[in-house]
Parts: C-alpha cells; structure tokens; sequence
C-alpha cells in the first residue's frame, strides 16, 4: 500500500489573527507555522494504515522552500519520504495545485492519496475532488473513519445525525477530518530521520485562476466585551433574568 | 439571467443553511432563482420556496437517483446549468453543498468559490465575491471571472429571508400569517447519468448518537477545559435537557479524549447557530470563535475575568461552572 499524504504549511494562530498592511497575507511576525490540522491526521491515518497493511507513506507540499519544516514534521511522525513542489512563494489557486499534484502521483504511482478536507488558511474545500478528477479516481470527502483493505476503502462520515459511509475501489482519494484519530507526539528517533532525510524538490509554476484575491481583512466584529452578571452563583438570578428576556426559557420545552 | 440553487432537505423542510443560500442567490441582480430538490417530488417544501422568491424547481426523484452521490448531483447541476443558460449555480456552504460544488468545478473546469457572504454581479462575466477564509475569522475580497458563477454561501453569515420580507410587503406580517410567494413550477427532471458518476454512493444509517444536531441546535451548552475531566459534564447535559439544547465542547476536550469529536464547535469541528450559546469553562480560542461566532446570542461562564471569550460574549458571569450551573439548574428547576 504505497500512500501520498498531501499536507499545507499554515500560520499558528491562537488569541487573535491579523493581516499585513498590505492586506495580502495573515501577519505572522508573532506567529509560527504548522501543518493544517486535518492533514496532520492524514499523515497519522496513513502511518497507521502502513503499520497493518505494510508499504509506504509518502509526504508531498506544495509551497515555498521554507516549507520543507512541514514535511520534516511529517516525517517525524512516520512517513518515509517528502516532496517538495516548490513554489515562488506565490498563492497557488486551487486548480494549478490539483494540477500539481496531480503530475507527481502520475509520476510515481499510488494506492491512495490522503488530504485534509479544506486547508484552514483558504478554505477552498475542492483541492482533493480536483485532483481525483484529474486522475479519472474515485474520491470520497470530510472522512473520518477509514478501513483500508488491499484492493478498496470503506469511508465513513456524518452527515444530519445519519451515518454515511462510502465503497471506493482503489486507488482513490480520500479527504480526511480531525477527529479521525488523534495523532501521536512525534518520537525522538523520529525527529533525528526527519532532521537528515532528503527532500525531493520539483519547481511548479504559478498559474492564473479565475478567482482571484484581492485583499483580506478582519471582519468588523458585532461584539465588544461581554456585560458582566456578576461573580459565582450570586449572579444566577440575574442570569435566569437575562434567559428569559433573551426569549431562552420561554421556548425551552419546544424541541424536546 | 437564471439563478441555480441546490437546496438540501432537513426533513421535510429545506434545510436552514440553503435558505441562507436562496437569501443570496435572490440577491443577484434581476436573476430568477430556481432551485434543484433531489427528493420525492409529493415531498418537495414547494410553498417555502416560493416564500424565498424560487421560480421553478428542478426534482430528481429517487427513481431517477437513489441517495447521495456527489459527482452525480454535480452531473445534475451542470446538465440544468446549460439548459437554462444559467449565469450561476449556487449551494449552501455544508459538507455535501461545497462537495458537489467543488465536483462541478471540476466536471466543468471553473472556479469555485467557497463559503460566500456577499456575490455581486460586475457586467459580463464578472462577479465581485466576499468570502470566508479562516472559517469567517478572515474576509476575502474577490473577483470570480467565469462564464457561469460557482459558490457556495457560509452557514453562519447571510440570515434566511424570506422574499415578501425582504422586500418590506410582509415586514408588519406577523409569524403565524403565511408569507404568500409568487407562483412557482415544479418540473421533475429525468437526467441520463453515466455509471462514472454513480460510483461513488453513500450508504446511509442512523447514528447511535440522534437527537438534535449541533449544527441546527437552538441552544448549545459549551464545555472547555475548564469542566475538568469526562466525568464532568453531566451538569451540562441536563442543563442542555432543560433548555431544549444539546452539549458542544472545544478543541482541548477532543483532543484529551473527554469527548467525542463530533461534539466539537470551532473550525475543524461543526459551525453553529443558535440563539443561544452558553460557553462554560472555554477560554476562546480563536479557532473556537470562528466555530460560535454565528450564534445569536453568547454567554460565558468562566472564572477568568480577562479570558478572550469575554470579548466575543454578550454577557458573562464570573465563576465557576462547577458551581453556577448547578444553582442555575436548581433556579430553572424552581420556576
């Protein structure tokens, strides 16, 4: 089972995210980077796949060099080996990186391709279906439970309280959601590969799409600082007052 | 100018989330909004969509297509899209409206546009877009050049109007007189459909989880790593019985394995929207906010005055949940 995991570098952010004066990216002098957190359970679903049914993981991004921090990080959690489609640094639409991809596991052969359902910088929801119709394969979405057999998957989701679960021959593609499993803490020896494993560099060229950026910004938020009720249970009265003022109380019973 | 709109069923009504979308695609110039039902036609919501200024609707019943697969609704929608000439074809921003967008952005080789909030035509074959990035942490400003507009609209952002509303004719109509719409047709649609595109089908059962859906719960208690532990949140859950609602928790509380992640509301979890969110215990991460932010109203209970949820709340008590939410289910009891 030889397996290509596609994961994106992304800005950490935590209390609060900015943009460049620019408007063009998200501000990350205060902020490091990480693997989106979809795809970091698909590096993890795929080491797991491998650790049963034996073969390889492979680990692809598409970004600029600095990127290769990301592939390393995936290979401390057990994927054997990394690609780099090296960009200028440049946005890449979702359609030039299915394309993308989609040249390197023509090149190289797959069982099955894994990626994080949509990345959580663009949030495009499309990479994965792109790339499976440019391959002429299956592909099943926003997975999280998986049962991986020599010749086809069984893909599992929710959807309104109903389970959904999808056949697909392989090879397929398969976009994967956190909660799938919980990825492990990379282990020593695994960061030591990872620090001297040889990353394969392929240069990609940017392409128009047509839909195109034109700024970012934080939405003007409707909320300022909450109104305080008051300290501990002293405050319930007045936090049963403002339930039912909110209209809370009076439709409770109406869904049960 | 012809408008498409998948709508998605949530039992016999349209789904929350595709009126939304109606709301939207109403809004696109002079267009006439029809919209796609993949259903029984005797269980077509014909009436409500009128209501949302839907012209004509498009059925596929299930003889035609048993149950979901996305690359055949996409086949559907790009059949309808060029028989009507359709200037855009839109769905609500849910797993499966931004998967069969994205699969007819692929069958037709243009962009799409994902979780929308405001699409505005700009002659020709210009639309000027405004989208979520971040999960609506962050807007974009955008231009979508294609001969045919493919998006989708965020869950959480555009309200569902319907159209008499909108245009102020009903705005002194109370909820319990019906909203007239304008006449509307339905055609059932018989689409030829390749084997290509039925290969992949969900197989669907019911989950062992049932009751109401954190997506479309109308009050959701919020629990965060300040419940302390599985074993904490009982509390939460009778007060979520008591109000009708259901338990959603953050980030911290999957990854510790205390809950399931289905419960989980934030970015990689499920978005809400309902009247009333109660955060007990979350500090507020801002992949957290991005998930609550289309709450109607948010309270928060946590014994950190300067936690960052207090930012996003409307009102917050100041304590702890252990507490508080115990006397407050004793004062709810006590009414």
């Amino acid at each position: 089972m030889d397996i290509l995991v596609c994961v994106k570098r992304v800005p950490t952010v935590g209390g609060k995210i900015a943009v460049t004066p620019d408007g063009q990216e998200v501000d990350t002098r205060m902020s490091g980077f990480t693997i989106s957190p979809h795809e970091e359970c698909a590096v993890e679903e795929a080491v797991q796949i491998t650790e049963r049914l034996g073969g390889s993981v492979s680990v692809l991004t598409l970004g600029p060099e600095v990127a290769i921090e990301q592939l390393r990080d995936a290979l401390a959690l057990g994927a054997s080996r990394a690609v780099l489609l090296e960009t200028d640094g440049r946005e890449f639409g979702p359609m030039a990186t299915a394309a993308a991809i989609a040249a390197e596991v023509r090149a190289h052969g797959y069982d099955l391709v894994l990626l994080g359902n949509e990345a959580s910088d663009t949030g495009d929801y499309q990479v994965g279906i792109r790339l499976a119709h440019e391959l002429g394969w299956p592909v099943a979405t926003g997975i999280k439970n998986l049962s991986v057999s020599p010749g086809a998957v069984v893909a599992r989701r929710e959807y309104r309280g109903v389970e959904e679960a999808y056949e697909l021959a392989l090879p397929a593609v398969i976009t994967v959601k956190e909660g799938i499993n919980l990825p492990r803490y990379p282990s020593l020896p695994g960061r030591l590969r990872a620090k001297r494993a040889a990353v394969e560099r392929t240069s990609v060229t940017w392409t128009p799409e047509g839909l195109r950026k034109e700024s970012l910004r934080v939405p003007a938020s409707s909320r300022h600082q909450a109104a305080v009720l008051g300290n501990g249970v002293d405050a319930v009265p007045e936090l049963v007052r403002v339930l039912d003022e909110l209209g809370i109380l009076s439709r409770a019973g109406d869904t049960s | 100018m012809t408008v498409l709109c998948l709508v998605e069923l949530d039992g016999p009504e349209p789904a929350d989330a595709s009126l939304r979308a109606l709301t939207l695609g109403r809004t696109l110039g002079d267009a006439s909004v029809r919209a796609v039902v993949f259903a029984d036609s005797a269980n077509v919501p014909a009436a409500v969509l009128a209501d949302y200024g839907v012209t004509d609707v498009y059925v596929i019943e299930p003889s035609t297509l048993e149950g979901y697969a996305p690359q055949a609704w996409a086949r559907v929608l790009a059949g309808l899209a060029a028989e009507t000439g359709a200037t855009a074809v839109l769905a609500a921003g849910t797993d499966r409206g931004n998967e069969v967008l994205a699969h007819l952005g692929a069958i037709t080789g243009l962009p799409m546009a994902a979780n929308c909030t405001l699409v505005t035509p700009d002659g020709g074959r210009t639309h000027r877009i405004v989208r979520h990035r971040w999960a609506g942490l962050l807007f974009e400003d955008a231009v979508l050049e294609a001969p045919i507009a493919l998006f989708t609209v965020a869950t959480d952002s555009v309200a569902p109007v319907p159209a008499d509303v909108a245009n102020g004719a009903g705005s002194d109509v109370s909820a319990e007189t019906p909203v007239s719409g304008g006449a509307i047709q339905v055609h059932v649609h018989k689409p030829e459909l390749a084997e290509a595109d039925l290969r992949v089908r969900a197989t669907e059962s019911p989950t062992r989880a049932g009751g109401a859906s954190l997506a479309t719960a109308r009050v959701v208690i919020g629990g965060g790593r300040g419940v302390g532990g599985p074993d904490g949140f009982a509390p939460l859950e009778e007060l979520a019985g008591l109000l009708g609602g259901v338990v959603g928790v953050s980030r911290v509380v999957t990854s510790e394995g205390w809950r399931p992640h289905r419960q989980q509301v934030g970015q990689t979890g499920t978005k809400i929207t309902p009247e009333l969110y109660l955060a007990c215990g979350i500090s507020g991460a801002i992949q957290h906010i991005a998930g609550c932010a289309g709450a109607k109203h948010i309270v928060a209970i946590n014994t950190d005055p300067g936690a960052p949820i207090l930012a996003h709340a409307d009102y917050a008590v100041i304590g702890d949940l252990h507490q508080v939410i115990p006397a407050l289910i004793a004062a709810l009891r006590a009414r």
